[in-house]
Order: C-alpha cells, then sequence, then structure tokens
C-alpha cells in the first residue's frame, strides 16, 4: 500500500477525520475520489494528471457537512484554501490539507505552512495560454472584439465553468437574478459575452489560476485566457493575488490609471 | 429499403451536389481537438476523422436557444407574431453517427407528449438524416448496451458504411432519403448481396440491458448508491446540453418596454436551481436527488411513460463531463447493484 493510502487509511480509521477527498484513476486520467472507509482509501493516487481543483468541494455542505475531512490536493488546491480562508468560506479547524511529493505525504497544518508551499512550488506557467494571450493582445480593438465575439458565440451557457470553479460558490449567481435581469441567461452571442465578462470580473484578484472554468469548458473555448489575462493586470496594476479581491478593497495609492 | 454502392471518391460529389441543392447542411466540423455540427457550404469542411462531435445534433430541431414568439403592446391590446415560416429550414444532416439518429425518436416523443409542438415538429419533419455506421468506438460508447449498435439503421434517412477503402455501402430507407440519391443518380450502383455489412462495424461491448437497469430503478429510489455516485458530481449542465435526448428548458422573457419576445431555451435537471420553488423550498435539494433524476427520467420514466428509452448510448455526456461521471460504468453499477 502507498504511503498515501496508509496516511489516509489511519486518519480515518483513528476517527480524526469523516472522509477524505482526493484522485484516483477515471475513465482516462484520474478523478475527484471521496474515501469514507479505510478501504476506499486503497484507490487514491497522486501524479501529474491529477488537476482537478479539489476544493470546489470544500463550499459544498451536503458533501462535507460539519465534519472534519481531509484533502489531498494539488499546488493549486492549496492555494485556493487560503484564498477560501481569506473569503471566511471555510473552517480550516475542520480540514486536513495534504499534498503529495514523491512518495511522501506532507501536511500543511495552517495557513503559514500552505503560503510557504505556494510561494516555493509554483508551476512552470502554461506556454499555450501565454502564446494566446500574446496573441490576443497583438490584435487591435476590433480585432480582439470579433475573436471573443466567434468564440463565446459558440458557448451553450451549460455553465461548467462556473461548477468547476472553486471560488464560484454564490449560492445564487448573477445570472440567475431576474429581478433587475443582470445578464441574458440564454445563449447568444451578446448574453454569453456578458456572462462571461461577469465571470471573470468577480474573479479579479481571487482566481488562483488553476484553469478548471477551460478544463470544465465541453466546447474547449479558451475562457482560460480572461482569467489568466485578468490575473497579469491585477498584479500589475494592484499588487497581485496576496492583496486578496481587488473588488472589494480599496487604497488611496491605487493607481486607477485604467479611467480614462 | 435499397441498398446501393457508392465509391468512395464519388461521396464527395454527392455531398457538393447536396449542398447545392438543399437550403442547410449541417456537418461535422472541426473545432480545436474536437468537432462540432455546422451548417457548410463546401463538402471539403467535413471532418471524418472523429469519432462523435461534441454536441449531439438536437440542436437542428431544438436550439439552444429559440423564440416562440413575439408581442407587442399597442394601446390596450397586445399583438402577436408567430414565428415566421423562413425560420424553418430543409436541412440535410450529413455524417451523423447511428447514436444522433436514433435520439430523434426520445425527443419526437418528448415534444408529442401531450402538447404538440409546433416549433419542434416543424423542425424536425424538414430534417433528412445521412448516418455513418461506425467501425471504431471508445470507451465511452455503449449503444450496444441500450438497443443501439455502430449499424443501426433506426432514426436515418440513408446510411452509410465503409465496407474498403474504395467502396462504401449505402442502405436508403425512407422516401426522404431516396430524394437524396436521385439527386445524383449516376453515383451509385446497385450493392450485391454478398457485401456483409456486420464484419467492419466497430465492436462495442454490451455491458448491462435497458432491461435490467429499469427493473433494479422500480426499487432503487431510495438506495445509498445516488449519493455515492454523485458525490463528485459538480451540478453544472454539460451532460445535459451534450445529451441527444435531453430536452429539459427554460421559458424565459425577453422584454424591452412595449414590445419583446418570449425564448425558449435548454436547462438541465442537474442545476439546483431547475426545481427550486418560489417559496425557497427545493424537493431536489441535493446532486444526489438530481442524479437520481436524471437516470430514473432515462431509464424508468420515460420507458414507463412514452415507451422509449431516453439514452442512446452516445457517450457524450461520460466525454463532456468534468468529473469524469462515467454514465456507463454508473449504470453498470446499478445493474449489478443488489
Amino acid at each position: 500500500m502507498s504511503k498515501l493510502s496508509e496516511k489516509t487509511a489511519t486518519l480515518l480509521s483513528e476517527g480524526t477525520v469523516k472522509m477524505i477527498i482526493g484522485y484516483e484513476q477515471g475513465t482516462e486520467r484520474p478523478r475527484p475520489a471521496f474515501c469514507h472507509t479505510p478501504e476506499d482509501c486503497k484507490l487514491l493516487i497522486f501524479n501529474d494528471q491529477c488537476s482537478s481543483n479539489l476544493a470546489v468541494y470544500l463550499t459544498k455542505k451536503e458533501i462535507i457537512g460539519e465534519d472534519k475531512i481531509g484533502v489531498v490536493g494539488n499546488y493549486y488546491v492549496i492555494k485556493t484554501v487560503i484564498q477560501l480562508n481569506r473569503e471566511n468560506q471555510i473552517n480550516l479547524e475542520n480540514l486536513v490539507l495534504m499534498t503529495v511529493d514523491g512518495d511522501d505525504v506532507i501536511t500543511l497544518g495552517n495557513i503559514d505552512e500552505m503560503q510557504q508551499y505556494v510561494d516555493t512550488h509554483e508551476p512552470v506557467p502554461n506556454e499555450k495560454v501565454l502564446a494566446a494571450i500574446e496573441k490576443i493582445d497583438k490584435m487591435s480593438r476590433s480585432e480582439r472584439w470579433e475573436y471573443w465575439k466567434s468564440e463565446l458565440s459558440k458557448c451553450v451557457r451549460c455553465y461548467a465553468c462556473r461548477a468547476a470553479c472553486p471560488l464560484c460558490y454564490c449560492n445564487r449567481c448573477v445570472t440567475e437574478v431576474n429581478c433587475p435581469q443582470w445578464i441574458e441567461p440564454w445563449a447568444a452571442p451578446l448574453s454569453n459575452m456578458e456572462w462571461q465578462i461577469n465571470r471573470v470580473m468577480h474573479m479579479s484578484g481571487r482566481c488562483v489560476g488553476c484553469g478548471e472554468c477551460a478544463a470544465a469548458c465541453p466546447l474547449e473555448l479558451p475562457i482560460g485566457i480572461l482569467t489568466k489575462k485578468m490575473g497579469t493586470d491585477i498584479k500589475n496594476t494592484f499588487g497581485g493575488w496576496k492583496d486578496g479581491s481587488v473588488l472589494s478593497t480599496y487604497n488611496v495609492n491605487d493607481k486607477e490609471n485604467f479611467i480614462k | 429499403m435499397e441498398r446501393l454502392i457508392i465509391k468512395s471518391d464519388q461521396i464527395h460529389t454527392w455531398l457538393a451536389k447536396i449542398i447545392e441543392t438543399v437550403p442547410r447542411v449541417l456537418a461535422p466540423v472541426k473545432t480545436g481537438s474536437k468537432a462540432e455540427f455546422r451548417e457548410i457550404k463546401d463538402a471539403n469542411s467535413v471532418a471524418y476523422d472523429t469519432l462523435t462531435t461534441t454536441s449531439s445534433v438536437k440542436a437542428s430541431a431544438f436550439p439552444n436557444t429559440e423564440t416562440l414568439f413575439a408581442y407587442e403592446k399597442q394601446g390596450t391590446d397586445t399583438k402577436i407574431y408567430d414565428v415566421a415560416e423562413e425560420n424553418f429550414l430543409d436541412t440535410v444532416i450529413w455524417r451523423a453517427r447511428p447514436c444522433d439518429a436514433v435520439g430523434f425518436g426520445p425527443l419526437t416523443k418528448i415534444f408529442n407528449w401531450d402538447y404538440k409542438d409546433k416549433l419542434y415538429n416543424e423542425r424536425f419533419s424538414r430534417l433528412v438524416v445521412v448516418s455513418f455506421a461506425c467501425d471504431k468506438a471508445d470507451g465511452c460508447c455503449f449503444c450496444t448496451s441500450v438497443g443501439g449498435g455502430p449499424g443501426n439503421t433506426a432514426g436515418s434517412d440513408i446510411m452509410l458504411t465503409k465496407i474498403n477503402d474504395k467502396e462504401t455501402l449505402v442502405e436508403v430507407l425512407t422516401d426522404k432519403g431516396q430524394k437524396l440519391i436521385d439527386l445524383c443518380k449516376d453515383c451509385f450502383t446497385k450493392a450485391d448481396d454478398s457485401i456483409d455489412k456486420e464484419s467492419v462495424l466497430a465492436q462495442v461491448p454490451v455491458r448491462f440491458t435497458r432491461e435490467q437497469i429499469h427493473d433494479k430503478l422500480a426499487k432503487a429510489f431510495e438506495s445509498p448508491i445516488w449519493k455515492a455516485q454523485s458525490e463528485r458530481c459538480l451540478g453544472c449542465g454539460a451532460c445535459a446540453f451534450v445529451c441527444p435526448t435531453c430536452a429539459c428548458f427554460d421559458i424565459q422573457e425577453d422584454a424591452h418596454g412595449n414590445h419583446g419576445r418570449r425564448v425558449r431555451c435548454w436547462d438541465s435537471c442537474g442545476f439546483t436551481l431547475f426545481t427550486q420553488h418560489t417559496s425557497g423550498h427545493n424537493p431536489r435539494p441535493t446532486q444526489a436527488t438530481r442524479w437520481r433524476q436524471r437516470v430514473m427520467h432515462k431509464f424508468s420514466y420515460m420507458p414507463d411513460r412514452l415507451d422509449i428509452y431516453g439514452c442512446t448510448g452516445c457517450g457524450r455526456c461520460s466525454r463532456a463531463c468534468p468529473v469524469d461521471m462515467n454514465i456507463a460504468e454508473h449504470l453498470t453499477n446499478i445493474a449489478n447493484n443488489e
């Protein structure tokens, strides 16, 4: 049995946690797994293909309940836990957060340890996404408009991007509010664009860059570019992710050079 | 039913003739690493190297977003404008898969169960479905477990089966299909009786039967299997939106002062809001109850009420799912559940 399976099985059998969320082998790639008994932990795996951001389950009360749970996640899960804690969405006392390094299971006992892990393990940037952003940056304003209109007109509004995002945890999404109707909820080029712009705006300064929104899109729309670009702009303008949500903070020294 | 042969290089000529004659031709077109049904104007744009499109072909008869009617208030009266005839186009669906074509069966029954849905029926009546039998399958395919198969002709007007690099078998199944053949009569010759279609089809193992699932479901409403299976489900609508038979829709108002239109758009029973009452009560309050509804609807309620199953085994939902809710795997577990 792997150290991962042993460690998690012990946490369950000793009653430290009620459930472990990790990864198991799926049809073609790893998928989220939920272990309720030490026996279930035998299936747990951890490798480079384990890309799901498991933190998405941490705000689902029907899944995690009120009990203490364990999570064996990747870099982005840890980064998301920091952000969810910052936004008062999770109770860290009810969470045992772990990751795997080689064969060893590492437990990140508090925010400082999580932050240190995130600071020292930043993944290599996705070259494809960076190249796509560079290409779009070079377009004229009207070319960009046409590009996004064409791409987003294909969106069917299945909201897989929203569902896969661990920071899209609102009980009622802005697109479902109909008095007033901020965003048209049916699929159409303009309403799709309104939806994606809103989604990205709400992520500004909060997005951890896991790319799960784009990975979840069944139509492979390049929506990960939007959040990535937003993250870069926030970093250059307001100092980046560590300073929290730019939409809910105010600083008199803000450059405000985007107001023209 | 007539069996013909078309030389492989003649298929292109025939399709070009169809595009020239028919107002709208939908075919799989490459979109990134996948393919989707799009209107084509050129026979060269068809993607022939993909197994299935990401989305099914249902939007051809049941669009993602459609106007039901438009209205205008004039003093104390309201004028209603029906959808104009020119919105309904004669359409050929080129290179559908057998699991696409057979999906129109359940869809048509749903839209004619009680109210006869004029918009759906108008669109559906104008479709001619040209299917290509499957010589390959992937791990998500399970058509043979739900009464279909890689060469199943149900729902198709014409079915093409590639026999070898040079020849393709053409099964003309309906009068509508015959009319397409008539566009390019010289392209076809009579097929020899000895041509064996079955030998070139993909092998799709049978994992369970529909009846097995139906019988298990009769006693499974309170089963813990729903929570266990749905734990990883994120509650998005990807599965329903790519499904050839999912027909749930929402009605929305596109109002602009004294005029506007009523819109029908796709919805999904997997969404939290789908059954939310205005009182705040939700009869399906958890993802487990919504997942149960999805399976029950397709394998219990539809066969009981409409005498047809709501799944064609195309596997699209499994391929589209961000967290690998593999429906064939789940159904196999239900079939084997004690």
